[in-house]
């Protein structure tokens, strides 16, 4: 869990620890980084053992988790939410652990079933990697390490900016040369 | 922006509510609104200038006239019983454009609606665009006694709580089993409003699934004097009046909108304060009550407040 | 009043030009000799010259015709620079109604509308439009109802609902965008939209410009002027196109500045919407050669001292920075220190 700097802009999400909340049920989504978040949030409330149900996005299985459902990988997570979703009630409540991309996604994908974003919790765990989307060509880069880097989609080279958008769960990666076509400067990596 | 509107009707609906037609004087279509819309009345009650907001309650496409429901309060500063004493028909009143601080939220999946006595009257009007469109909605209204029950055809949906028939409204009863992406909408007293919310809370619904209005009369309080810097000017501000109708009173200039403490129209920096002041609005945060006041509806205790008007 | 359209383009051949009365009521937007960035609303009613811009609700000039052709070429070649959250069917209808009624009152030679009840006649003379349809009843329009009236309104328009004490971008038709994209930004709250904005979030700027907006009424619309630079006449500076057009950016002369530099202003207004309780945000662009700002004196002595001026991080945000000492020495040429008068409009 990294705190967010306070330079960050306004549209950059903020990633606290998971805190229980009240509600009837709760959705857990974590990859392999953040199933340690959600065993620490277990430990830290033994009550939520009970409601609980976990999404686990490509991990091995850790022994310590209850009602485990493995998704083999984010491309399966879609199906896996509306799945989970069927006949929620209001006060279930979400806790995402992991990569910003895994993370972003969930969010995504929950808020397009029609939660609150007040009902969602993130905790970034893992490295830097981000969700990009090229505003170009629209393609989502999953775990981008680098600025710039090059669009699976088009191929152009690509800053990584700031501005996230909660409805696809992506920042938004913008074309680096385009005023002097072949300038490229070296990629470095995204601090964290 | 008021404008002139000819009272046509003046209709009892139970012993203390009744239900005003406002139209045009040329029978002119007056603007749409929006449900949960209200509109500013206001009254000459002898010397004193009067201003109270009532939720509209008529069809919102309905451009024909506009209709509100008044429950007389025997102990207030005095709107409702001029409303319901010296209004009559053929009589022309100033009435301000509509305004809607309680909205629906059209992003919900479901609108859960929850009211307290006379708190029903923004509901009316959602209740005429729920029924045509599309959207789930359910409506919980708590009366005191049948006999007090005003006639108003709800829908058959409509539940009714009536607490001489024993009927009471079982919240957290009401609030579980709600679907995802439901909000919730509370309009009744300070203290149903406070008790419906924790309980949402206490469930786990998000803040921003969660919708209230209180209609904030400006209660009385103790008299007490305001210097205006800008103006240069000493107002007496008097027991029966709130701070903004002695500005009003005075000629100083002083925005407002709903004159109920939510919109945030008329706040005013206190540019000196030797006392307390009395904040009673729901819209400043703890830390901006510290150099300002909403004179709508907030008052003051002490020696010295001066302000920026 | 006599309007003839021109047929310009706003790519390409970049024919577009302005005549002499367009430069006299183009809306120039600083009314001293240097700026801040500052949300500087007023109310939306009429103001200035009899045919200044300011005069009608909604203004029709001499290049409707070619900004529609202009956004339809854009729309085909990307259709998500129009869209529409499910929830905000309402306000489309709502900003149909607000035009077509502002139109017809104000340009009755232009437009028309005819209601019967429900049953509406809509009559755009320039477009050779003449449609019937059923008010609120999408089935009877070729498309969506923000889309329809905007596909025939000059200027980009966004929808904002109003829910949670703060204002969302939840539709729009944006073909004319200073570099932002619809396609990412939908669905974002006034904070999160204004995010890249240097400066003002600390400023608290945003906090008060939001509580204004948030109590906009009905029937009381504001506006305010917002600018930028462009590198020739062009509408379309969408990060999308971003690729088509930078290279542009760099190809200005000491020889070419004059003609191919525009300053480009953004008349934008707020408009409670009556049925939906959402705001419209009509942002209508209006270009002009430097070469021919400097036709009015007043102007071209005070954009140098504005531009001159300017902190380098607005002028980085505005995305001009390589380009300024070429246009502030171009525009030295036209300030003779003299002193300016206060206000827009031209002496
Ligand atoms: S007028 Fe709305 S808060 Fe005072």
């Amino acid at each position: 869990m990294t705190p967010a700097p306070a330079n960050r802009i306004p549209s950059h999400p903020t990633y606290a620890p998971l805190q229980p909340r009240p509600g009837h049920a709760a959705l857990m989504i974590a990859d392999a980084g953040g199933a340690v978040a959600l065993a620490q949030l277990l430990a830290q409330a033994p009550d939520l053992r009970a409601t609980a149900r976990i999404l686990l996005v490509a991990a091995d299985v850790p022994p310590d988790l209850p009602a485990v459902t493995p998704v083999p990988g984010t491309e399966a997570l879609e199906a896996a939410i509306a799945g989970a979703l069927q006949g929620a009630r209001m006060g279930l409540q979400a806790y995402l652990a992991g990569s910003q991309g895994l993370i972003g996604q969930a969010q995504a994908l929950l808020l397009a079933q029609g939660m609150a974003p007040g009902a969602i919790q993130m905790q970034q765990c893992g490295g830097p990697a981000r969700r990009m989307q090229c505003v170009h060509c629209k393609t989502i880069a999953p775990d981008v390490v680098i600025d710039p880097y090059r669009c699976p989609g088009c191929g152009r080279w690509l800053y990584v900016r700031d501005h996230f958008s909660r409805r696809l769960g992506a920042f938004q990666g913008v074309c680096i040369d385009a005023e002097t076509p072949g300038l490229v400067p070296e990629p470095t990596e995204i601090a964290p | 922006m008021m404008q002139p509107l000819k009272l046509v009707l003046k209709q009892p609906l139970s012993p203390r509510v009744t239900r005003f037609r406002l139209e045009h004087p040329e029978g002119a279509p007056l603007p749409v609104f929006s449900g949960g819309a209200h509109v500013m009345v206001q009254m000459q009650d002898g010397p004193v200038l009067r201003r109270n907001a009532y939720s509209l309650i008529s069809d919102p496409q309905d451009r024909s006239g506009y209709e509100i429901a008044v429950q007389r309060e025997d102990a207030g500063r005095g709107g409702s019983l001029w409303m319901h004493r010296q209004a009559q028909p053929g009589m022309i009143l100033d009435v301000g454009a509509p305004v809607n601080l309680f909205a629906l939220d059209r992003t919900a999946r479901k609108h859960l609606m929850i009211a307290g006595g006379i708190g029903i009257t923004p509901f009316l009007a959602h209740l005429h665009e729920l029924v045509r469109g599309d959207a789930a909605w359910d409506l919980h209204l708590a009366w005191r006694s049948r006999a007090d029950l005003p006639d108003m055809a709800l829908p058959a949906r409509a539940h009714l709580h009536l607490g001489d028939e024993g009927t009471r409204m079982d919240v957290p009863k009401v609030l579980s089993g709600q679907p995802l992406g439901t909000h919730l909408y509370v309009c009744g007293s300070a203290r149903m409003i406070a008790a419906v919310l924790d309980t949402a809370q206490g469930l786990g619904w998000p803040p921003e699934t969660l919708h209230a209005e209180e209609f904030l009369a400006p209660a009385p309080g103790a008299p007490f004097q305001v210097h205006c810097a800008t103006s240069d000017r000493h107002v007496h501000v008097g027991a029966q009046e709130s701070l903004l109708e002695a500005l009003e009173r005075e000629g100083i200039d002083a925005p407002w909108l709903c004159r109920g403490g939510a919109c945030g129209q008329c706040e005013t920096r206190v540019l000196a304060c030797d006392g307390t002041v009395d904040h009673r609005d729901h819209f400043l945060a703890p830390d901006e009550r510290a150099d300002r006041i909403m004179p709508c509806v907030s008052r003051f205790r002490g020696t010295l407040l001066t302000l920026d008007r | 009043m006599t309007l003839s359209f021109s047929q310009s383009r706003f790519r390409d051949d970049y024919s577009f030009a302005n005549s002499d009365a367009a430069i006299r009521r183009f809306p120039f937007p600083f009314d001293r000799d240097s700026y801040m960035y500052s949300v500087n609303m007023e109310p939306h009613r009429a103001a200035g010259p009899e045919d200044s811009v300011f005069q009608r609700r909604f203004d029709v000039d001499e290049h409707y015709l070619s900004e529609m052709a202009d956004r339809a070429i854009t729309l085909q070649r990307d259709p998500m620079r129009c869209q529409s959250l499910p929830h905000m069917r309402l306000a489309g209808w709502d900003l149909l109604e607000l035009i077509m009624t502002a139109k017809a009152e104000d340009y009755p030679d232009l437009f028309a509308l005819q209601r019967d009840g429900a049953c509406w006649r809509w009559i755009n003379r320039p477009m050779g439009i003449d449609d019937r349809f059923t008010f609120l009843d999408d089935a009877t329009l070729p498309c969506g109802p923000m889309e329809y009236i905007t596909r025939q309104t000059q200027g980009d328009f966004a929808l904002l609902d109003q829910r949670q004490g703060n204002l969302w971008m939840d539709a729009g038709m944006i073909t004319s965008q200073a570099d932002w994209s619809l396609d990412f930004d939908i669905g974002m709250n006034f904070f999160e939209w204004h995010a890249p904005v240097p400066r003002a979030a600390q400023m608290g700027i945003f906090q008060r410009a939001l509580k204004f907006l948030l109590n906009v009424q009905q029937g009381a619309p504001s506006r305010r002027l917002n600018w930028t630079m462009t590198v020739n006449p062009r509408l379309d500076t969408s990060p999308e196109t971003y690729p088509e057009w930078g290279p542009e950016k760099r190809s200005l002369t000491p020889e070419n500045v004059g003609q191919r530099q525009f300053l480009r202003v953004e008349l934008q207004s707020f408009w409670r919407l009556p049925r939906s309780n959402g705001l419209a945000f009509p942002i209508r662009c209006y270009l002009c050669a430097l070469e021919d700002l400097v036709t009015v004196p007043k102007w071209g002595r005070r954009l140098h001292r504005v531009l001159r001026d300017l902190p380098e991080d607005l002028a980085t945000y505005k995305g001009f920075a390589v380009n300024r000492p070429l246009i502030v020495d171009y525009l030295s040429r036209f300030d003779d220190g003299a002193p300016t008068s206060p206000g827009i409009f031209p002496d």
